[in-house]
């Protein structure tokens, strides 16, 4: 038997083949869409996942550290260390700040790790990992920095020495890691003229430049200029131990917050991304609809087209069911070649934003289904206008 | 010519099929959960590494001097600024003497008019001396007359007590004249001492140095210890360097050292650990050494940023890995290995590293083992790999 569906495709086979690849541009935007989101949820994620602690400790009553201030005196982790249950425990610091790299700068998220702790970038692309304690740095490729590099945090020139990748913060900026006591500098270290106006001002206080007191002035800027503070301690619990029972006696006793994975990823994807991962699902579900509506119309106007045609085949004798088969299998014709053009579309473009996107193939398989369904029902629309129309429309036209 | 023209079409569209099929297998095997993950491979080396030790530190004096009075006063005048080069023994810096002049000019008058009591307690002493000398003569002879009962025996007795009154009169007189000259010691000792003072309140260089800091000016009042001129001796420099605990293993006095100053990073200079301090830093985690140029540089400024880099003797050779490959996995510390193929994680014992990033394996590993070393993501024991060249600079 001779299948009509392939006939007519066969005939206007450019209408047919742009109208797929305009569809599949289409799903394309939308499947890049549901990956935004996605890679949103992952980039907090593997937030978590890259610090490799089954424990952060904070300060007590704060959300800390990504998702609101906390800050910890660096010795904390010698009593945590020394708790029930703890395998290892190294203290981090995280620090939004702008980077200089030549003449450009790059907003990039500075981390503070111990070498050899929690915290440390699990793998890298190239380069080593910091051997030195000062001036060494191990960046992700986004933020665009070479091996070899010298970039420039406030005040010191540190060597690029390695490169990761996948380590953002949960705001999607690339993070640059540091040893802890660099870290610490950078994120407390003022520039130069701010320390000059600040020594300035305490030696105009009265009360703490006072005259038969020497040396008070002094010991009050040098206790001004050092800090030792950080952002959270990570704890890695021993081997089959449960994080939650040794997270209660940090918080009873330590008088710390402290949470575990999976507090953790509640505070991060249910509390911190959660308004604009809201915002893009819901753009996501309108574009969803907006798709649906033009593949019907597209499928309903192409059959319309056809209108002529199906009169003459009516008038010839065709059964109806033939009719009605072609025109659905040229629907789920145009939708297969929709999604196809769409899932490598999207793959493309994808390495390109700025963020990562994550295309899950659930995610395919899902809008695989929803093309489907779209398209048939679409074209049920499209075989009652065929099926309804006058045989007399092929002569009388 | 219809039907020719059919058959084009078809067997172009199949072509069409063909190529967006094969572009999605692609697309399905190179991206997403199905991709293998990208890899660097290397051979485990037989080498040996040069553990090195890096720390920061600043230029300090060993010996620095802070130069002020010994009690409070006001600052008369500052002879040097800072930056003069100044022998042992020159004058820095003098306090205000206040009313030292007038006292030694006061004990100065004291002392004469205690010489001249002296003088007058002497005359007296003469005086006694003559007087008594007239009584024990008329003593005698009234006794001798009493004896042969010319006069009265009471004439007798008075002539006797005027002599022993002339004894005490003349004993009188001498410990005065004894005062009067105590009484000129000690004046003396008083005005030698105040001169001592005014000694004092000129601020003297206890030793060859440079000036660095002038820290108060002619007028300003200032406590006793309070410095008024520093100085340091500019042979004394060396660099007072902090290395991380977790990284001090091997400090000791007497390795070589490679010291690059912050304003000249490009030309480091030689030196040595000249004293490792006991104490270390609990608070920061760190060990302090001092480390001593070999040469004093010329220029160097106090309080200069400094890297220091000392280098231990090389361990011996062994299995070599660079720290890339290094990964924990709950509590054991391995690498990927490539065995036969499949991607084992084995455990690793490991030993000296140097600041390249290259560790010695002590177990674990047998040199030409090849290892993961880059990897595009976390691996595990099921990853499906790609080995590649380089990964760097590829974003995805």
């Amino acid at each position: 038997m001779i299948s009509l569906a392939g006939r007519d495709i066969l005939h206007s086979w450019g209408k047919f083949v742009f109208t797929g690849v305009g569809l599949g541009l289409l799903i394309g935007a939308t499947l890049t869409m549901a990956g935004v989101y996605r890679g949103m949820v992952d980039d907090a994620r593997v937030l978590l996942d890259n610090s490799g602690a089954d424990i952060w400790v904070v300060q007590k009553d704060t959300l800390g550290p990504y998702a609101e201030p906390s800050s910890l005196r660096d010795d904390a982790y010698r009593a945590i260390r020394g708790m029930p249950g703890v395998a290892r425990a190294a203290s981090v610091t995280y620090l939004n700040m702008q980077v200089q790299q030549g003449n450009r700068d790059v907003r990039v998220m500075v981390v503070g790790f111990e070498p050899g702790q929690p915290g440390e970038p699990p793998y890298l692309l190239a380069g080593r990992q910091i051997t030195r304690s000062h001036y060494e740095a191990v960046a992700d490729v986004r933020t665009g920095f070479r091996l070899g590099e010298r970039i420039r945090i406030r005040r010191h020139d540190y060597t690029v020495v390695g490169l990761t990748r996948r380590m953002v913060s949960s705001g999607g900026d690339p993070m640059v890691f540091l040893s802890l006591k660099d870290a610490q500098e950078a994120q407390f270290l003022k520039d130069n003229d701010a320390i000059v106006n600040e020594r300035a001002r305490t030696a105009a206080n009265p009360s703490l430049n006072r005259p038969g007191v020497p040396g008070l002035l002094e010991a009050i800027q040098a206790s001004q200029t050092v800090s030792r503070s950080v952002n959270a301690v990570l704890v890695q619990v021993q081997a089959g131990r449960d994080a939650e029972a040794v997270a209660e006696p940090i918080r009873r006793w330590k008088h710390l917050e402290a949470y575990t994975r999976a507090q953790m990823e509640e505070i991060l994807v249910a509390k911190l991304i959660a308004t604009s991962a809201k915002q893009i699902g819901m753009f996501l579900a309108i574009l969803a609809v907006v798709s649906a509506a033009i593949v019907a119309f597209i499928i309903y106007t192409m059959t319309l087209g056809k209108i002529r045609e199906i009169a003459v085949l009516k008038l010839i004798g065709t059964r109806s069911r033939t009719i009605a088969g072609m025109i659905l299998q040229q629907a789920l014709g145009l939708g297969a070649i929709g999604f196809v053009v769409g899932k490598i579309s999207s793959a493309l473009w994808a390495p390109f934003f700025p963020k990562y996107v994550l295309l899950l193939p659930s995610d395919a398989l899902r809008s695989f289904a929803a093309v489907m369904a779209i398209c048939a029902i679409a074209s049920t629309l499209a075989i009652r206008a065929a099926l309804r129309v006058d045989p007399a429309t092929a002569i009388g036209g | 010519m219809k039907l020719e023209a059919l058959s084009f079409r078809r067997a172009g569209l199949v072509l069409l099929g063909i190529v967006l099929l094969g572009a999605f297998v692609f697309v399905v095997v190179r991206t997403g959960p199905f991709a293998a993950t990208r890899v660097t491979v290397m051979k485990v080396e037989e080498a040996s590494v040069a553990p090195a030790l890096f720390g920061i530190g600043t230029v300090e004096a060993r010996r620095a001097y802070l130069i002020g009075p010994t009690a409070s006063g006001r600052v008369l005048r500052v002879a040097v600024d800072v930056g003069e080069s100044v022998k042992a023994g020159q004058l820095l810096a003098e306090m205000d003497p206040v009313d030292l002049d007038q006292r030694v000019v006061s004990l100065d008058a004291s002392i004469a008019r205690a010489a001249s009591t002296a003088a007058a307690a002497e005359a007296q002493r003469r005086d006694a001396l003559a007087r008594r000398e007239v009584a024990a003569i008329n003593a005698r002879r009234y006794a001798e007359l009493g004896e042969q009962k010319f006069v009265s025996p009471s004439v007798v007795e008075s002539r006797l007590q005027e002599r022993t009154s002339a004894d005490a009169a003349l004993a009188a007189a001498e410990a005065n004249l004894a005062a009067a000259r105590q009484d000129g010691a000690r004046l003396r000792a008083e005005r030698d001492g105040v001169r001592q003072q005014r000694q004092n309140i000129r601020l003297v260089a206890p030793a060859d140095g440079v000036v660095t800091a002038r820290d108060a000016e002619p007028g300003s009042t200032v406590v006793a210890g309070q410095a008024v001129v520093r100085l340091v001796d500019p042979a004394s420099l060396w660099v007072k360097v902090r290395f991380d605990q977790g990284r001090s293993a091997g400090l000791a006095a007497g390795l070589p050292a490679e010291i690059a100053l912050r304003s000249n990073p490009a030309r480091p200079l030689a030196g040595k650990v000249q004293r490792l301090e006991l104490l270390a830093d609990s608070v920061t985690e760190e060990r302090i050494a001092q480390v001593a140029f070999d040469a004093m540089p010329a220029g160097i400024a106090l309080g200069e940023l400094a890297e220091v880099t000392l280098k231990l003797p090389p361990a011996q050779s062994g299995p070599v890995l660079p720290n890339a490959a290094i990964k924990r996995r709950g509590e054991q510390v391995g690498v990927w290995a490539l065995r036969e193929g499949a991607l084992v994680f084995v455990p690793v014992r490991l030993g000296s590293a140097d600041l390249e990033g290259r560790v010695q394996v002590r177990e674990g590993l047998r040199a030409g083992d090849r290892v993961i070393v880059h990897s595009e993501s976390e691996l595990t024991p099921e990853s499906r790999i790609s080995v590649v060249e380089s990964l760097a600079g590829k974003t995805s």
